[in-house]
This record gives C-alpha cells, structure tokens and sequence, in this order.
C-alpha cells in the first residue's frame, strides 16, 4: 500500500524565488502555522514521501494570506530538491511552528548579526526586536554582493545598518565581527547582540563579546530528525548540559554553546549526505 | 451448527504444543527488514484453536480473558476459529480491539491471556496471540475495505491528541458509540511508537497503516503534521471539542549522561529506530534519511527495545551487535521471545556489565565503550536485585555506534503547555483509575499517563478512559474533586 494514501494532507507552495542561483525562497500555504509562528521558531519540512525531515528557519509568516515563507541554501540533495519547486507543487508534509520563540523585550541598543542563509531568519527577529521597542543595530554580510539575501527588507527594519562583504563588492570589506570590534572598541553601547549564520561566524561573534560580558544569542541548526524533542539528534552542550536544540532551542546563549561539538556533530553524516546528492543529480 | 445435536462430553486429549508458526531462518533474516514470524495457514489456525478448552470463567477461576487489558472474548473467537468463522471470529476480536494485527504480534500474551490458559498448566498454552494474528491477516486480505458501520450521530465531538496505541484506542471505541473523533498527530503517519519504534521485522508498517486505515473508515477525522502545544494547546482544542484525550507518549529519551555521550555515533533508540522506521533508513539512500551503523554496535539496556536495536543493527549490516546489561539474564525486561529471536541471530550479550565513559577518536566519532562488570546485591525498591560495581573490573568494547536504550520519560510538551493538568514526578499526568486528568473533560492514558509501559496496556487505558469519556459525554458530567489530583501528584 502506498503510504501517501494514509494521510490527506499536502502543502501548496504559492510563490517560489529564487534569490541567488543558490538560495530559493518558497512561499506555501499554510494558514494554521502561519497564525501561529513566532519570530525564532523554525518548521521541519519533508519535500516528499520518501524525502528526510529537515529543519528550515521562518523568514516570515502572513497570518492575513494564510502563508509561511521559507528560505534554503541549496546545499545538499533535500534543499536542492526544494530549489526544483515551482508554484502550484506541493510538500509532502510541514510541521510546525517548532522550538522557542526568541525572547522580546525592550532591551534597548540590540546590535543583531546575520551571514548568508542566516539573513532570511535574522529578518523576522529584527523585525520583532523593533516591533519591541528596541533601537536596532543590524550587520549583515555574505561572501559577495550577489549573494546578500534580505537586505532590503532588513533594512526597513534597521535604525542602523551595516553591509559587509568578503570581498569588498558592497559595504565594508570583510566581516561582520570586523563591524562589532568596532562598535565595541568606541564604546558603544550594546545591551543585546544576537547571531544568526555559519556556526564559525556566531562562534567568533560570542567570543568578541564574552571579555565584555554582553549578552549574546546564536540560533543554531543542528541536524534533527523530528523536530520535537523526541529524538535527540539535535543535542547541543550548553554549559556543559545537554540540551536539545528543538525544543530548548533554538536559540541558546552564545557564551554557553560548545560550537566544535555541534561542528563536529553536523558533519557525521556527510558521506552519505554526498551518496544521496550524487544520486539524484545522476538521476535528473 | 446450533441445531446440531450436543456431542456426549469426552476427556479432550491435547496436543501438548503448540502448532509451530513458520519463520524466516535467522541466517537469512538478518539480511533483511522482513516479518520474522511468516505466519499460519487457515487450517493450523483452526487445529490450534481445536487446543482450546472453552473455559468460563469463575468468581475463583481466572481464565484467559481474565489477562487481556482490552477484555477481548477470548474463549468466543476461538471457537468460531474452530468452526472455520473467520469473519465472525475477527468481529468478535473487533468489538473489544481496535488494532489486532498489531496485538497479534507485539503483545506479551505470556503473561497475559496466554499467562492463564488453562491448557497452558500442564502443556503449551493455546497460540492466542497468533490467532488473533491469523485473524486480522485474513481479515486484510480477505474482505473489502469499505466504510465501517458506525451508529447514528450523538453529536458530540473528541479530541484525541496522539495516533498512539492508545489514542487510537479511544478513537476506535468511542467512533463505535456514535461520537465524532478527531486524531491531532505529530508526525506524518499515524501509529506513534507503532511507526516510529517497533521495527518493520517485528511489525511491518504496512499493517500499521492498514489498521489506521480502519479506524479513518469509522469516520475518524485524523490531522497529520499537527504538534498540540505548539500549533493549538488542549485548552484551544477545548474550544471546539467536548472532551480531549490526551496520548502524547512517552517520547522522551533517557541518557545515560556519561562522559562522551555527545561523540558521533552515540545516539538514543528513539533517533536510531526513528530513522530507521519512520524514515525508512534502511532504505537509504531510495530514501533520504541515512543511518549507518559501523562493524560493531553496542546497545546499552536490557529491554525490547535494546532489543530491537541490537536486531536492527544486524540488519543494517553490521558485523558484530552487543547488548550490554547491569544485570543477569533472568532480569532482562524484554520479552523471553525478544530475547530468543536476538540470540538465534547472533547478538551477543555482555551481562553484568555497565558503561563508564565513551571514548572518542580525534574526529569526535566514538571508538570505544569502557564499562565495568558488576555484581547483582540486596533487592531494590523494585525488588530486583540491585546491580553493584566490581572494583576494578573495567574493560573496553571497541564500536563505531552505540545506542542507549534505557528508556523514555513522558513528552512534556502537553503539560507544559496545559497549565492546570497536575503532573506527577516523575512528569506523567496525574489520572485516576478511570484515566481523568485535574482538567475537567480532559483524559490521558498510555505512556503519557503510566510512564514507558507496553502497547497492549496503553490500549487498555485507552478503553478504561474511552468508556469513561462516554458516559460523561452522554450521562454524568460529574469530576473528582481536585483535591484527588493533589494526592495523586504527590503519591506517585
């Protein structure tokens, strides 16, 4: 029997983008979850029947239109399959919204530091951070001007905004942390910094803030299976705890994270993940 | 038959044993993820239940029926088995059991119906369990899947939250009186640990579906992908709904937070049977989700599901699956046939022994289990003998995965989210003996409610609530005083 005929339920996709040729940007139906979703929470999606439950962060959620928006990097066989999808195509199964919303408050300056992928997510917490009251400072970058994703909407939502590229192609040239050193080094005043992209990126970003004793928040991915705590894929030491990152996460206090152990732990399967991308593209 | 004269009562003689269930061969077996038990022919089904004696039961007499959780009719199926009834036999079953096929394979009828046969005292007990498996098979195959019969409408709407043995217990049961059912799962199929946990070789996923199938014929409305505590919490369920069900699970992995436990390939029995049943890993890379198990696979724990991992292991090709248990051989909790069936196919067991520390290799992959040879001393408060260090006694297993399997605790996402349902210590939800919760109209049962317990006793807490939501849903919306809850949450 097939297995598709047990459940009822199928995800429309409205709009699909492409933001750079690595990155594709869905928008689906989804009206439950979009009333719902929070800024910080992430969903587990599963393109198709015999596809794996990966974790995607929200880049933004319409209660009005009913829709959630996600956005991938493009980077193994499961985000290259989502990157094939049009509007009209359906996934398989969404679920959501999962982990802990981020924490809002008035914190007052909130200097928030996205790379790559990262932005998508770093757009809807900045928004909340405004939305809360606070004056945000927001930093994004990615390797080149191309590959910058959400700028004009991070924009909009800035009281102060730094662009950085690797390569000098747009904004300052060089990292994010360059523009924090910075900011510290004159002494601005900084009651919250919050990370979101590579692991390395928000491992150097606590580590700049930790002789300060600012606090700061990273939003890790570490891979998962269900998504709501029931397996522990997602384990990540806290303090030496540990933690799951799906539902105790997923953000985490940044001066807290092992970030090698979830380095380490995010590369134990990539062999098979190169045998599955290797035969999908054999096969398209 | 009922015309036929009355045959003159004879001394039955019994076969001794029971007639054999056909196996795959445990060589051939660990090389693939099929049903071990291949099951019986009609005509074995029927000289098996021919074994059976028809015992009533008795204010001293206890008979097989007398040790099923659900109260299947045990002694009335069998004998339409015997007359060749299959249909009849199966709707008997069905009145009492929501997922036969499942029971029919997973349950520890040893200690339950089969426990007190009486053909059992001197002999065999009759194979209950398999005819009841025999049944449902025929039934899958034989008749047609249309709309099951359900009464009229009483207007009354459920929620249950979780496709678990006992969620779809109450659904079933209360679908069958009339009352309008609706599942809220998680995950994208429904059957809970039934997909998730219990590999395809024990029970084939196939016939999870197909008993799930069942119960959406009943005109069970069932919503996949759907986390309750996340998407809508029980006190928003209870908007729209009369009564919730509350069968969340016992989802919770426990860890044996020793040194080491985050090295890759160290992972809990739920992430690794996850994976490998829900996922389909064993399919990989056909399916997406990848597992791998490395030449040696060290199991922590003792139960039936270190055992189904230490099987798993083997299938997934590894050369060399160890359990590794504190305690004797007499004090392993899985079922003596879980035990068998991993010893016939080569799993080795290290008894009396207990992890230490894991050690890792410079990549963060776990290399080695160092542990420690105990000894069993005075009784526990379990009454099982406490196991106690052997100074000294360490050594290392080599393995490149190890899998802790030394249990769950409940899923705290419901009472987390539920403010006023009491919890106990241990983080179950506090019920009474009828499965009711400190909320009113809110009810829990299986491992959400009794802790990690077995399939068949989560079915029975599912019929004790379901009976109870029934009358509350139809005659008497009485609740126990709160003060029974405080009680309850302080006991136990």
């Amino acid at each position: 029997m097939a297995e598709g005929r047990m459940r009822a339920k199928m995800y429309e996709i409205v709009k699909a983008e492409k933001l750079t040729p690595d990155v594709i940007k869905l928008e689906i139906k989804a009206p439950q979850i979009a009333k719902k979703a929070k800024a910080g929470q992430f969903i587990m999606v599963t393109p198709t029947e015999h596809g794996e439950r990966i974790p995607l962060t929200m880049a933004d959620f319409s209660p009005e239109k009913g829709t959630i928006t996600i956005a991938a990097l493009e980077i193994g066989k499961t985000t290259k399959e989502l990157g094939t999808l049009k509007a009209g195509d359906k996934v398989f199964s969404l679920v959501g919204p999962l982990g802990l919303p981020t924490h809002l408050h008035n914190f007052g300056n909130v200097v928030s530091i996205g790379g790559g992928i990262g932005l998508a997510l770093m757009y809807p917490v900045v928004r909340a951070f405004r939305q809360s009251g606070n004056h945000t400072i927001n930093i994004i970058g990615a390797k080149n001007e191309k590959l910058l994703i959400y700028e004009d909407e991070i924009k909009t939502v800035s009281d102060e905004f730094y662009v950085c590229t690797d390569d000098g192609s747009k904004g300052h040239h060089g990292f994010v942390s360059d523009v924090l050193k910075k900011m510290i080094a004159e002494n601005k005043k900084i009651d919250l910094v919050y990370a979101v992209g590579p692991i390395i990126m928000m491992k150097v970003i606590a580590n700049i803030t930790k002789p300060h004793n600012i606090k700061t928040i990273v939003s890790l991915n570490p891979i998962m299976v269900d998504g709501t705590g029931m397996c522990g894929s997602c384990r990540v030491i806290i303090s030496g705890e540990t933690k799951f990152g799906c539902v105790d996460g997923p953000e985490f206090d940044g001066h807290a994270v092992d970030f090698d152990n979830l380095t380490a732990r995010n590369r134990r399967y990539m062999p098979e993940e190169a045998v599955s991308l290797k035969k999908w593209q054999g096969a398209k | 038959m009922a015309d036929e004269p009355q045959q003159p009562k004879q001394p039955k003689k019994i076969v001794p044993k029971k007639y054999p269930m056909p196996e795959q061969d445990p060589k051939e077996r660990i090389r693939n993820f099929n049903e071990v038990p291949i099951g019986q022919e009609a005509q074995t089904a029927i000289l098996e239940a021919q074994r059976c004696l028809q015992c009533k039961r008795g204010p001293n007499r206890k008979v097989c029926m007398d040790g099923c959780p659900v109260e299947i009719d045990i002694p009335v199926f069998i004998k339409q088995v015997q007359e060749g009834n299959f249909e009849e036999a199966i709707r008997i079953i069905r009145q009492k059991q929501n997922l036969p096929a499942v029971c029919g394979r997973v349950c520890p009828y040893e200690n339950q119906c089969e426990g007190l046969c009486v053909v059992g005292k001197k002999n065999e007990p009759v194979g209950i369990g398999r005819l009841e498996r025999f049944l449902a098979d025929w039934e899958r195959k034989e008749m047609k899947k249309g709309k099951v019969e359900v009464p009229p409408p009483t207007g009354k709407q459920v929620a249950v939250v979780g496709a678990g043995p006992a969620g779809l217990t109450v659904a079933g049961d209360l679908a069958k009186l009339g009352h309008k059912i609706t599942i809220f799962e998680a995950l994208q199929y429904c059957g809970g640990v039934l997909v998730y946990g219990i590999p395809e070789f024990r029970l084939p996923k196939e016939i999870v579906h197909a008993e799930v199938d069942y119960i959406r014929r009943m005109g069970v409305d069932i919503k996949n992908d759907f986390v309750v505590g996340k998407l809508e919490t029980v006190d928003e369920l209870m908007r729209d709904y009369d009564a919730v069900f509350v069968a969340t699970g016992a989802g919770l992995p426990d860890w044996t937070n020793l040194k080491g436990e985050n090295l890759n390939g160290i992972m809990s029995a739920n992430e690794f049977l996850t994976r490998v049943n829900l996922m389909k890993a064993f399919k990989f890379p056909e399916y997406d989700t990848p597992i791998r198990a490395g030449e040696r696979v060290v199991t922590i724990g003792g139960g039936n599901v270190a055992m189904d991992c230490a099987r798993t292991s083997l299938r997934l090709g590894c050369k060399e699956s160890v359990i590794l248990y504190r305690r004797s051989d007499a004090e392993l909790p899985a079922r003596r046939e879980e035990v068998h069936h991993a010893q016939q196919e080569g799993v080795r067991f290290e008894l009396l022994a207990a992890p230490v520390e894991f050690i890792g290799d410079d990549c963060g992959n776990v290399k080695q289990v160092k542990a420690i040879r105990m000894q069993l001393g005075e009784p526990d408060a379990s009454g099982r003998r406490r196991p106690v260090k052997i100074p000294g006694s360490e050594f290392l297993i080599d393995a490149q995965t190890v899998l802790i399997a030394i249990g769950q605790s409940p899923n705290p996402l419901v009472p987390m989210t539920t403010p006023d349902l009491k919890t106990t210590k241990e983080g179950t939800i506090a019920v009474d003996e009828e499965g009711r919760t400190s909320k009113k109209a809110v009810w829990a049962g299986g491992d959400i409610a009794s802790g990690a317990a077995t399939v068949i006793l989560a079915m029975g807490d599912g019929k004790k609530a379901a009976k109870s939501m029934h009358r509350y849903l139809t005659q008497d919306q009485s609740w126990p005083a709160p003060e029974v809850f405080e009680k309850l949450s302080c006991e136990m």
